[in-house]
């Protein structure tokens, strides 16, 4: 069981590889950060798999916390993307 | 024990799918809106169905610490919630921005 | 919004976050709970209008609704990936993408947020635009099945307007 999860860890990291290339690559601002966004989201797949590949359980609060943090840096740069300003002050 | 793997076997490998999916749609698809359709919805499902098969497997190996179980449930709505709007911001920046959509028989961009 | 919605509204907003510290920490001494009764009291005083926006009618019966509709969704997301799914893999790719322009006749914001969510999470459609007056979404569709499942059939939106009792 445990080997599985190794597996299932090095296939979230060869599609993180894959979506390394359209962050690369992508002609365009919004298609880099569409890659990026994905890129944050596949990493807490990661997290949490790592987290039981260690027999460490209580490793999850770290993949949590991630997730917010990469919602909230997604939204702040679509909103400065979209306006060209944070903040009107 | 052997039906839980089993489950938690069944569970992991179709997450495993569609985050595949989700990455191949990133590559193949022609144009910025429809590489979204791909990554934003197939990624979602992937994830949920991956810790939905953790939260089953923690449950039987871990079975001293419940909370843990219903943090992973949190990550879950959490994701369902928060992908879907991220997604949803991208594209209204760039629709304001003047991004035209890819109609059938244009060249790739 | 009186005094009586708005300490409504503190009430609800001071409950829910107690009862997330005490799921996320999990020990239930004394010193925990009175440090997670000042930090649900700090964050409540500075930010309760942004959750809870004082009380509106028949609440209860709203949550429950949601509550049953949550299924259906989940099952509705898990085909339509497999549809997607389908169009990435065949070796032609048989996509035709549109963007078009649908009416609702909901007008609160958690139930355009609701439709708003569902709609970009069932795939074949993202919300790009949402007018709160009107009630109007702008979504861009993948091809011409769930743009007409969207447009002509309206399963998803009579099923939050019946959620959310706003024919």
């Amino acid at each position: 069981m445990i080997s599985a999860f190794l597996g299932i860890g090095l296939l979230t990291v060869l599609t993180i590889l894959l979506c390394s290339y359209r962050a690369v690559v992508g002609p365009g601002v919004f298609n880099r950060m569409a890659a990026v966004n994905v890129i944050g989201t596949k990493t807490v797949v990661l997290l949490v798999i790592m987290g039981y590949y260690f027999e460490r359980p209580l490793f999850f609060d770290i993949p949590l916390l991630y997730a917010m943090l990469n919602f909230i840096g997604t939204l702040v740069f679509a909103k400065y993307l979209e306006r060209g300003e944070l903040c009107s002050w | 024990m052997l039906l839980v793997d089993v489950i938690v076997t069944i569970l992991l490998t179709s997450g495993m799918f569609f985050m595949c999916i989700g990455a191949i749609g990133l590559l193949r698809f022609p144009d910025f809106y429809t590489r979204l359709h791909a990554t934003g919805k197939c990624d979602t499902l992937g994830e949920g169905l991956i810790i939905v098969s953790l939260i089953i497997y923690h449950l039987f190996h871990y079975p001293g610490t419940p909370l843990m179980a219903v943090k992973l449930l949190f990550l879950i709505i959490f994701i369902f919630i928060a992908n879907p709007t991220a997604i949803h911001a991208i594209v209204k920046a760039a629709y304001r921005r003047g991004l035209k959509p890819w109609r059938l028989g244009e060249r790739r961009r | 919004m009186n005094r009586g919605e708005k300490g409504f509204g503190i009430l609800v907003t001071f409950c829910i976050m107690f009862l997330f510290w005490l799921i996320l920490s999990g020990f239930f001494d004394a010193f925990h709970l009175i440090a997670g009764v000042v930090c649900s009291a700090i964050v409540t005083l500075i930010c309760h209008g942004l959750l809870v926006k004082g009380k509106s009618q028949k609440m209860f019966l709203k949550s429950v609704r949601l509550f049953l509709y949550i299924p259906w969704q989940l099952w509705q997301i898990v085909l339509a990936n497999l549809d997607v799914a389908y169009r990435v893999l065949h070796p032609k790719m048989p996509i035709d993408p549109r963007v078009i322009e649908c009416e609702t006749s909901l007008r609160g914001d958690f139930a355009l947020t609701t439709l708003a969510n569902c709609i970009t999470l069932t795939p074949g459609t993202i919300t790009i635009f949402v007018e709160p007056g009107k009630g109007k979404f702008w979504v861009h569709a993948l091809a011409k099945e769930p743009a007409d499942a969207h447009l002509v059939d309206k399963t998803m939106q009579r099923k939050v307007a019946d959620v959310f009792m706003e024919w």
